[in-house]
This record gives C-alpha cells, structure tokens and sequence, in this order.
C-alpha cells in the first residue's frame, strides 16, 4: 500500500500532534500547525487522532495513489482535485487504486491535513512521526516531501478495510466515493480577520501603558518573515518601560514574545524550547488553529482573556471533539 | 526530632518565589532574575522532588536558570489547582545540601581547522593560543539548562578572561561538536546550525543521540570538564562514536 509523490508541492511534511516529553533535552515539539485539522482528519478515517498525516502548505502537491485508500482532508481549502473532481472536505473519501490527488490556488486558509486510513508507515523517532525539518529527523526521512518519494500505508482497522472493501466492490466508475458521515469544519472557527484571544505574558508589565493598550486595540500584520517556527508581526511598537534583561526560560506555542525593536513574534510548532525575549502574551490554546491557517498578509487583533476564561474554552472543544468522535464511532457499528 | 528536622530545612519563604501562567496549559515557578549557582539550587531541588513525585495532568518540565515550567493537561485540571498544590510542595520543599551533580568530560580538539576563531579569541584578550586553551579547559562547568537546540548546554563558569564578542556575520553552518565563546557564555553545537559564536575548537563526542533515550549526552545539573586533545586524538575517538 503506497502513494508516489509525483509533485512535491511548497512544503509537505508528515506530522503527527508532536514530540512531547523531551522539551527538557532541547528536542523542540513540532507537530502539526493546526493540531484541530489534523485531529478531526485522523477520526474521519478510523484513525486515532494522533496519527501522523501529510501537512501540506498553500501550493500543494501532487500524489499518485497506487492502491486504493480511504482519505480525509481538513483544514484549508487548497482546491483539492482527484482526477479532476473536486475533494469534499471535512469528510472521508474512498480513492481507487491509480487516481491522482491534485491540489489547486488556496481558496481558504493555509495548511490542509491529509490523512489516510491506517496512518503512513514511518518510524517513531522520539516518541514522534512528526519531522523535525532542522535536526533531520523524524517523519519521511526528517525532510519535506520531494517527487518521486514512494510513502508506505500501514493497514487499516478491520472495520475500515470492510468499508474500503465495500466501495471497491461496489463497481462505481467514479474516481471516489464519501461515504456518509462528515464533520468537524464548525469547530476551528476559522476567520479571515480573527480576534486572537491571549492571555497576560509573563513580562507584560514590563511594557509601557500606551504599548499595552495599543496591543489589544490596534490591529496586527502577519508579515512575509513567518513559518513554522513563528510568526513575525507588523503593528504598534510595543516598547518596554525601560531596557530589562530576562535571562533564557521555557517558551511555547502561541508564546507572543517582543525582541528590543518592539515589533511581536508568535511562536508556532517549531519553536525552540526556550528563549530570552520579553513575552507579552499567550496565545489560548483554542485559536492556535485560527493562527495555523492565516497567510502573511492577514490582520490579526488581540483580545486578552483570563487563564479561567481560556482553560473553559479549552474543555469545551475537548467536550465537542469527544463528541465527534463517539458520533463517528456509533455510525461504525 | 522535631518535625523541621525530619523534612529538612524548608528552602523557601513564600516570598522567594513566584507562579504565573504560561499561557492556559503551562505554569512557571519563578525563583529570581538572576544567572546565580545560589538561586538555581531552587530549580535544582524541585526537580529532585520530581525525580520520585509526579502531578496529576503533569505532561513535562523545562527546568531554565531560574525557572521551572511545567506543561500540563487544562482537561485534567486547572490553572488554580495546580498552582495551590505546588505551593504546598515549595514550601516543605528540602535543600539540596550540594548541587549533586555527574561530571561529564568532553574531549575537545583546539584551534586549527577545528577552531578557526581561536586566534581571534587569543587577540582579543592579549593572550596566547595555548593560554586560552588552558583558561576554556580549567574550570568545571555547570550545566544551568538545555535550549536553543536538542543537548545544547547553557554553561555557567567561563573566565571573563577569555571573553569575546560574537561574530560580526553569522556563519551559515556551524559543523556538529563545535565549541564556541559568545560574551562570557562557551557552548557546544550539538546539530549543524547558523550561528554567530566564536569557534575555538571541536569534540568528536556526539551531544544529541537521538535513538537513546534520554537523547542527549548532558542534562541540567551536570557539571562540564573539556579536556584537550590533539587532532590524531579527536580522530580515532571520533571513529569510535561513530
């Protein structure tokens, strides 16, 4: 069981939710931008939701499947296309053996999460398929996606190789088949123009008054200077009430963090374990994907929220996913 | 025995030490703004606490200078809950009489084509060659914290003597294993990177090791010695750890 990557697109990687556990040793985490997309891609297909899936960034690539599979996309709308018919997203689709998935112009959002019944057949490097692109490791050889790999499926649960089973047999001339349940595209919330909600940084009182009130009432650029590991932001000045050193600490996703010339970096999947700037702000956990899927170009504001408010926010995806998650499984049995 | 003597001295006032949130799924313990071996036995001894203790939605730490953070689950528990809890445990929390600590030698080949900044270094502190070898390789050094790359270790204890500025560029790649000086900090590349320091020399032993576990040779808390050695030397050890 295998797909050929016959284009490599801009920049595909295999990701799973990330390298967790050796924060401590420098091992950054990694793992998939939008960890929603990819959870909810995983469950469309039977799979458990850390599995790892393709992260495939705005151009995407061009994959040749060489046995027939069942599929998931989530996330942004990269006009997916498999022999020419366009991909519904947000739900599991049968591929026949031989069909080409394409992907077209970005219609919405940034990074799509293709995941495959069964899960990509890498090995585990630190507890993680996710690539680590700077140390060379992990995922496909610890690299993006070039044409002519070959990646290896593993099996799929029993009951998913049925299904697949059934619609191989079903004699349908059409390309592929979604079968009936969907879901998931309601939680991420995705918008164009978002309000990140962020709660108070370790060192925002380090920060002038007028810095303070302009970060939450004037808007941010996402500028060209961002990828994985952060994004660079354009906006206020953030200025600091007088020169202060802050010696090296942990940092994390969504970690808003202002270097001495005052313009923000948020901090994304491959951010280092620690750094030395000022952090203003943290980003709650339940926009990271509303981030995950903005381009450079996109205005953000910040809205601040209490650590209580975020964590309420927090359980209450984690209630919707688990519900998801029963909703599919009751529609298996 | 009284009570105080059984738990051994309490380390902490309440007033020592901070808590705040990292956001909605990590909490830091503060206990100062300093770069200090005084103050970093604070982070020492509750990590040693977590060496037979576990928390509830604890997911992992990252011990730093004068930090220690901990990621955990919001789903399993709360912000408020967790920060009562640790400071139940800070306040009993022991000493740790001495910073105890492995010692840890790397080998390293000095100056040539393993350390083309060292003569740089010697100039610009009006000394020798051979003398900054001997100021790099004297002291122990300890390993406050692991950042910026898998097994790279913030070490505390370089002479000012043998200072130096960063590089004005930055070097593109920097090779694996070496030895650098940035201001007072001295560091070992344990991955190929861009970066800015001084280069005085290179270790054939391998830093990060990414199929053991844990997968790095150094963690925080261990003490450093480089010992010096010539480049016939670095290249027989070298084969070996392939």
């Amino acid at each position: 069981m295998s797909i050929r990557v016959i284009r490599p697109g801009l920049l595909t990687t295999i990701q799973d939710l990330g390298r967790y556990g050796l924060q401590q040793f420098g091992v950054i985490v990694s793992g998939a931008m939008d960890p929603l997309a990819l959870r909810i891609s995983n469950l469309l297909v039977g799979n458990e939701q850390n599995e790892a899936v393709l992260e495939v960034t705005l151009s995407g690539p061009g994959l040749l499947f060489e046995h027939e599979a069942l599929i998931a996309i989530t996330g942004a709308d990269l006009s997916a296309v498999i022999d020419s018919h366009a991909v519904p997203l947000w739900r599991p689709i049968w591929v026949r053996q031989g069909s080409l998935l394409e992907f077209g112009s970005p219609v919405r959002g940034c990074r799509a999460y293709l995941s495959v019944a069964g899960g990509f057949d890498v090995p585990l490097v630190m507890h993680s398929r996710s690539t680590y692109l700077r140390a060379g490791l992990g995922g496909f050889d610890g690299r993006s996606l070039q044409a002519g790999d070959v990646l290896n499926l593993r099996s799929a649960s029993p009951f998913v190789s049925q299904q697949i089973k059934r619609m191989s047999e079903s004699g349908s001339e059409y390309p592929l088949i979604a079968p009936g349940w969907f879901g998931g595209s309601d939680l991420a919330e995705y918008a164009d123009d978002p309000t990140i909600r962020v709660i108070s940084g370790g060192q925002y009182d380090w920060f002038n008054e007028e810095s303070r009130e302009a970060f939450v009432s004037e808007p941010f650029r996402i500028t060209k200077q961002s990828d994985r590991m952060g994004y660079r932001l354009a906006g206020p000045t953030m200025r600091f009430i007088q020169p202060r050193d802050l010696i090296s600490e942990a940092v994390t996703v969504g970690t808003v963090q202002v270097p001495p010339e005052g313009q923000p970096i948020i901090l994304m999947a491959d951010r280092p374990t620690t750094g030395g700037y000022a952090k203003i702000a943290q980003v709650a956990t339940v926009d990271i994907p509303v981030l995950a899927q903005l381009k450079p170009g996109a205005r953000i504001r910040f809205r601040t929220v209490s650590v209580e408010e975020a964590q309420e926010l927090y359980r209450s995806r984690e209630s919707m996913i688990r519900r998801l998650r029963c909703g599919i499984a009751q529609m298996n049995t | 025995m009284p009570d105080s003597a059984k738990k051994g001295k309490a380390l902490h006032d309440p007033a020592s030490f901070q808590i705040f949130p990292l956001g909605d799924a990590a909490i830091v313990i503060k206990f100062g703004d300093t770069i200090d071996r005084e103050l970093h036995r604070s982070v020492r001894a509750l990590e040693n606490y977590f060496v037979d203790h576990s928390l509830h939605g604890m997911i992992e730490r990252v011990p730093a200078y004068a930090t220690v953070t901990i990621y955990y689950d919001p789903a399993q528990r709360s912000y408020h809950d967790l920060e009562q809890e640790l400071r139940k445990i800070l306040a009993e929390l022991a000493d740790v009489p001495e910073l105890d600590s492995r010692i840890v030698e790397i080998p390293v080949s000095y100056g040539g084509e393993f350390g083309p900044d060292l003569e740089f270094v010697a100039q610009h502190n009006s000394l020798k060659t051979d003398e900054v070898v001997q100021i790099h390789s004297a002291p122990d050094y300890l390993v406050y914290m692991i950042g910026f790359a898998p097994g790279f270790p913030y070490l505390g204890g370089m002479s000012q003597r043998i200072a130096a500025p960063r590089r004005d560029s930055p070097r593109l790649k920097i090779p694996v294993g070496s030895v650098g000086i940035a201001g007072t900090q001295t560091g070992v590349y344990p991955i190929e990177t861009p970066g800015g320091w001084q280069l005085i020399g290179r270790t054939p032993i391998k830093l990060f090791r990414p199929r053991e576990i844990p997968p790095t040779l150094l963690k925080a808390g261990d003490i450093v010695r480089f010992r010096p050695i010539s480049s016939e030397e670095f290249t027989s050890l070298r084969a070996c750890s392939q």
